[in-house]
């Protein structure tokens, strides 16, 4: 059992705000990811968590104590660093026990936990080694592993994958998905790369100056964004923003006029709109589909084939839109193309960048991960 | 001859002419020491029989083996205790800095511009009413003193070449501050903290004012050992030479086996 609460969590550098009262429920065994852009809080955030930092204001509350007073190592969490923070002069075996070695275990009792531990990472091979003599894979192998010996409440990772390489990255994120079902912990993941927020989390908490600006799982995140810096932060390559007019709103949505004078219906709320309101579609890349009678038209500037897939970077009179096309499509740079797209996959946009709230869910985000996985024997996960 | 190995060539010329005239100082006083007094003065040759008989009459007048002890206790124990005091400080100054700690530090380093006289009285009348006057405990003190600003400078800069995150990962793994210092932050930072006591050492070994002013026979060491043969019958060169080069020999011998040590420490951040 491993639950954390934060209540109105502050962190005040001086006279910098860091962290602006944020408040999250993380549930047993949920895989919560922090995610913004650099300075948005989120490590800091951790940090706090971690207890190496002390918060202003607020509860850290975690199993239901409170923690803001209490020490790191007492919290019993672990956290993997973004530069693995290995004890240089140890090796691996020493270093995936020292926390033991700290707590007076017994040396065979310590030599067991660490085996099983380095068995689950298939580190046993290197356990005389020092760090010095590991690759950067291996050395997050090992910090991973120190912290499954202290056999923790809540796993914390800040950053680990980002100084590896992009083949190791993916792997790696493989396998933390898999040990995350194999241990089953409660873990909290601090990353900077939507791509690890989206394929890793059950939650994902986007934060921005140090304020949560949506909680949800991916598929919300994705499909109905509360606002414009979350609609442009999560996806890839980033949704395209169009100002558009307002024409009128009823129950099937509200009628907005596009940049090329066609109008289109986008099935969200817009029962407060006033006559005159300002707004903006949003509308990712790849929802937007080629098409010979399609509403909007531009000429290709720059043109990224990725092989699967090719993104267009479309000049069109109000600025460049991205459109993702097929990879097999023959257009040139200076062609003029037309496309559209499917009114329900259109978001708008207020003057103060919220969302207007869509009518209809998406069906994905009634569907968290747990249902992605095999059932599991017990199936206790409440 | 290319142009490269001429430059090597001349840039190595240099080096050893540098070096031949700050080392010669010393050769000459090493030599003078097996010299007969007549020839210490009158022939400036390399070539004289030489005689151990300066060496004889200096131990004749003055126990030397008294005056090195003294000399190797208060350098370790000024040191020791330099250190002792000065990881905790460098310690706290590297990783939890307040608003003030560039200012303490300049401050602390501003202490050695004060030339030490300017304190002498104060000191001695101090030294006078705690009975400190001529104890090595009085010598202990004044040396850690004196090496406490720099001891606490390198090693501040030695720590904070660290990683704060394996301090942090200490810390989650459950070490208390003192595990933190002793089982990470020392052996992580050894060299630099052996070179930084290696300085120490060498410098309450050449001390010479505070010793001359405050020992007189019991703590005296090896600088009040030397200056004992530089005045009193006229200048004697040869005894003069031999005390010195005893005097010397210890922490000579000393800096060469640790040489390595101290370049290692001394470039520590440098090429990491």
């Amino acid at each position: 059992m491993a639950t954390l609460q934060l209540k109105n969590v502050i962190k005040e550098f001086g006279d910098t705000h860091v962290i602006k009262g944020v408040d999250l429920e993380v549930k047993d065994r949920e895989f919560v990811v922090f995610v913004g852009p650099s300075g948005c809080g989120k490590s800091t955030l951790l940090r706090m968590i971690a207890g190496l930092e002390s918060a202003s204001d607020g509860d850290i509350v975690i199993d239901g104590k409170r923690m803001n007073n209490i020490g790191p190592a007492e919290r019993g969490l672990a956290m993997v660093f973004q530069s693995y923070a290995l004890y240089p002069h140890m090796t691996v075996e020493d270093n995936m026990g020292f926390s033991l070695r700290l707590a007076g275990v017994s040396k065979a009792e310590r030599k067991e936990k660490v085996l099983d531990a380095a068995r689950i990472l298939q580190l046993e091979n290197l356990l005389d080694r020092k760090p010095k003599a590991l690759s950067g894979g291996q050395r997050q192998r090992v910090a991973i592993g120190r912290a499954i010996v202290r056999n923790p409440s809540i796993f914390l990772f800040d950053e680990p994958l980002s100084n590896l390489d992009a083949a190791l990255r993916v792997q790696m994120r493989v396998e933390l998905a898999r040990l995350h079902e194999e241990l089953d912990a409660t873990m909290i993941y601090v990353t900077h790369d939507q791509i690890e927020a989206m394929t890793m989390a059950d939650k994902i908490v986007v934060l921005q100056g140090g304020v949560v600006e949506q909680v949800g799982s991916p598929m919300e995140l994705y499909h109905h964004p509360r606002n414009r810096f979350v609609a442009g932060f999560i996806g890839s390559p980033t949704m395209n923003f169009l100002p558009v007019d307002f024409q009128d709103a009823n129950a099937d949505g509200v009628q907005v006029t596009l940049p090329g004078g066609q109008d289109c219906r986008v099935p969200v709320n817009g029962e407060e709109l006033t006559a005159g309101a300002r707004l903006e579609l949003g509308i990712r890349p790849e929802h937007l589909s080629l098409d010979d009678n399609g509403p909007m038209s531009g000429r290709i500037q720059v043109i990224e084939r990725l092989g699967g897939a090719t993104s267009l970077y479309v000049q069109m009179d109000h600025g460049m839109i991205t459109v993702v096309a097929d990879g097999d499509i023959e257009h040139k740079v200076g062609d003029t193309i037309h496309y559209g797209f499917e009114s329900f996959r259109g978001h708008l946009f207020r003057e103060d960048g919220l969302a207007l709230e869509s009518l209809q869910r998406h069906p994905l985000t009634a569907i968290d991960r747990q249902a992605n996985r095999a059932p599991t024997d017990s199936g206790d996960n409440p | 001859m290319n142009h490269s190995t001429l430059k090597r060539f001349a840039i190595g010329l240099l080096a050893w002419v540098i070096a031949f005239i700050i080392f010669f100082p010393i050769f000459w006083m090493v030599l003078t020491g097996f010299k007969t007094e007549v020839d210490a003065v009158s022939d400036p040759s390399l070539i004289f029989t030489p005689t151990l008989d300066s060496y004889a009459e200096v131990q004749q007048r003055a126990d030397y083996f008294k005056f090195a002890w003294n000399s190797v206790i208060v350098s370790f124990g000024s040191t020791i205790l330099a250190l002792l005091i000065a990881i905790p400080s460098a310690y706290s100054m590297a990783f939890m800095p307040t608003k003030r700690t560039k200012g303490t530090l300049l401050w602390m380093l501003s202490t050695k511009m004060l030339p030490p006289v300017g304190v002498l009285v104060p000191i001695y009348l101090l030294f006078r009413d705690t009975g400190l006057l001529d104890t090595r405990t009085g010598l202990v003190i004044v040396y850690t003193l004196m090496n406490l600003p720099i001891v606490v400078w390198m090693l501040y800069t030695f720590f904070k070449d660290l990683p704060r995150d394996i301090l942090e990962a200490g810390r989650m793994d459950g070490a208390s501050t003192l595990q933190e210092v002793l089982y990470l932050l020392m052996p992580l930072t050894l060299p630099g903290i052996a070179s930084t006591g290696l300085l120490s050492v060498i410098l309450s070994w050449n001390e010479a004012f505070w010793s001359l002013n405050l020992t007189t026979s019991q703590a005296a060491p090896l600088t009040a050992y030397i200056a004992s043969f530089s005045s009193p019958e006229g200048l004697f060169w040869a005894k003069l030479s031999a005390a010195s080069t005893m005097a010397i020999a210890p922490i000579l011998v000393f800096g060469w086996l640790t040489q390595k040590q101290m370049v290692r420490g001394l470039t520590f951040g440098a090429v990491k």
